[in-house]
């Protein structure tokens, strides 16, 4: 291991400790909005691993994010099985899922992937909600567990240490460097006699897997779940503009976006409740114009400049 | 030349798109250590000819076979793997990538399948081969024209290819890049590369080819050395026209 590795593994390691100590610093107000906060850096790093080097804009954590909370409820509430198993399960159900959508969607790309992507998280949501209120009888469900928020929120540090690690993993690694040549041209990436189809589907299949783990630590947060409520589309736009405004191309640029997000927003949500949408509007914008690498693209550009 | 082994040969190949036949009916061979030239006019289906070999298009009728094994029903990952590596008539570098990353693509995930250090030592000398050691640390995007058609080059070589298809290669450099670009394809061929080009250069072409095939509308017109099919009078009509 060189200078540089232990240096950055060294404030990772940092990183993490000060993130698994705000539970014992922080209570009520403020860990609630750490916890969403981590849940965000889950979502939205696990989120940029496959849209990172691909550019593939995929609208779908809702549903597996859903399908998470969703199972999670349905297993404990209906069928009195464990959230460990019901955790599980979601996992396992999703990333199936995942696999299916990679695999119908291969052929799609630009905005179609987009449009595809959201559809089917709405098709979903619509779907389990109209199963819900026709077979299942009741309209929600509840999530009773022992858990604490700092339960919870150190849950999701665990799950956001494993992505990191994860995407350390694969960017060191042959499926890393396929999917940087896939990002670049798709065309010339099946040409040189990589398996595009493959690793873009495991890739998806890896973010539908950590979404779904989310969604199901989350449910016992809400105690009470209704299918509209954990597939939320707002919730996979929050994740792309977040992981836009940090920046995708390095695997700790998501972070960078979710937490001053998380807290300009949480402040919107007190202060000017009605104006939360017109926020995201405008963070979009300010992507578009202003920070098309996001935080991590200005802060190398400035970076740069300093060493001119 | 003639005791060498076929290393592909194309059976019947057919492809239309829609109501247009694009290549119809093409049979042809190319031997192991030889360069073989595409020629033919504008939208005779030379470069169809090319995708259908590397796998970017699937045959509508007919085969391809690569040393005795059919590629023609595999798609284009599996045949680059088995040894055909290209390049691109309008040149495809990866403008994200460094000059060195962009060798490495192919040796990493070509015929070669190398990692880490071989990989890069392996795109390292290539480099050289094709004339880039110095600007290895470049962003792609400010190489000119004739230096980002070598790592396209480099890139293909690095998979160790059992054949090598260079669509176009030479088109759009100048007299002087010219002369040193069919100078390259001349030592890639001495060293026994398998070679077929698509080509407009008629000097490339005579110097560097050892049979020539000419197309027209999809179609084999003729085929042998490139000074006989180049005074063949349906090739001259095919290019010219009648008068």
């Amino acid at each position: 291991m060189n200078a540089a590795s232990v240096k950055n593994l060294s404030i990772a390691i940092v990183c993490i400790v000060l993130a698994a100590l705000i539970p014992f610093v922080f209570n009520g107000y403020w860990l609630s909005i750490a916890l969403t906060a981590m849940m965000y850096i889950a979502l939205s790093t696990s989120w940029a691993l496959f849209s990172g080097p691909t550019h593939y804009i995929s609208l779908a954590s809702g549903a597996f994010f859903g399908i998470g909370g969703y199972l999670v409820a349905t297993g404990m509430s209906d069928y009195n099985l464990s959230f460990w198993l019901m955790m599980a399960i979601a996992a396992v159900v999703a990333t199936v899922l995942a696999a299916l959508i990679g695999m119908a969607t291969l052929r799609l790309s630009g905005v179609y992937f987009v449009i595809f992507t959201l559809g089917l998280a709405e098709m979903i949501r619509n779907l389990v909600s109209w199963v819900q209120n026709n077979f299942l009888g009741s309209r929600g469900l509840y999530v009773l567990t022992d858990f604490t928020e700092a339960h919870i929120y150190w849950m999701l540090l665990t799950v956001s240490v494993i992505v990191f690690a994860l995407g350390w993993v694969i960017s060191q690694s042959r499926l890393g460097f396929a999917m940087r040549i896939i990002g670049n041209d798709e065309t010339v990436a099946r040409h040189v006699g990589i398996n595009t189809a493959k690793a873009k589907v495991l890739l998806f299949m890896t973010t539908g897997f950590f979404a779904a783990i989310v969604g199901a630590i989350i449910a016992p947060r809400y105690s009470y779940i209704e299918p509209n409520l954990v597939f939320s589309p707002e919730l996979s736009f929050l994740v792309v503009i977040m992981a836009l405004l940090g920046g995708m191309h390095r695997l700790w640029g998501p972070l960078l976006g979710v937490i001053p997000f998380t807290l300009i927003w949480e402040a919107i949500s007190i202060w000017l409740p009605n104006f939360t949408t017109l926020f995201l509007g405008l963070t979009f914008l300010i992507i578009v114009y202003f920070l098309p690498n996001g935080v991590v693209g200005l802060l190398e550009k400035l970076r740069a400049r300093v060493a001119t | 030349m003639n005791t060498a082994r076929t290393l592909l040969e194309t059976i019947n190949l057919t492809k239309s798109f829609g109501g247009l036949v694009a290549v119809n009916g093409l049979n042809f061979s190319v031997k192991e250590r030889e360069v073989v030239g595409i020629i033919g006019p504008n939208g005779s289906g030379k470069t169809t000819v090319l995708n259908l070999i590397s796998g970017a298009l699937r045959p509508t009728v007919g085969s391809i076979q690569l040393a005795g094994q059919q590629i023609s029903n595999k798609s284009a990952h599996h045949i680059a793997r088995n040894g055909v590596a290209r390049t691109f008539q309008l040149v495809r570098v990866l403008p994200g990538l460094s000059v060195t990353d962009n060798v490495m693509a192919g040796a990493v995930f070509g015929r070669k399948r190398l990692w880490k250090n071989h990989a890069l030592n392996h795109a390292e000398s290539l480099l050289q081969r094709v004339g880039l050691e110095d600007k290895r640390s470049l962003p792609v995007s400010s190489l000119t024209y004739i230096d980002q058609k070598r790592v396209e080059l480099a890139r293909a070589l690095a998979g160790d290819p059992q054949i090598l298809l260079l669509d176009e290669w030479l088109a759009g450099l100048n007299p002087s890049e010219l002369q040193t670009g069919i100078a390259l394809i001349q030592s890639l061929s001495e060293e026994g590369r398998t070679i077929v080009l698509v080509e407009h250069v008629m000097d490339a072409i005579r110097s560097l080819c050892h049979r020539c095939i000419v197309m027209n509308s999809g179609q084999l017109l003729a085929s042998g050395t490139p000074d006989a099919v180049l005074s063949d009078s349906a090739v001259i009509t095919a290019y010219l026209g009648e008068d």
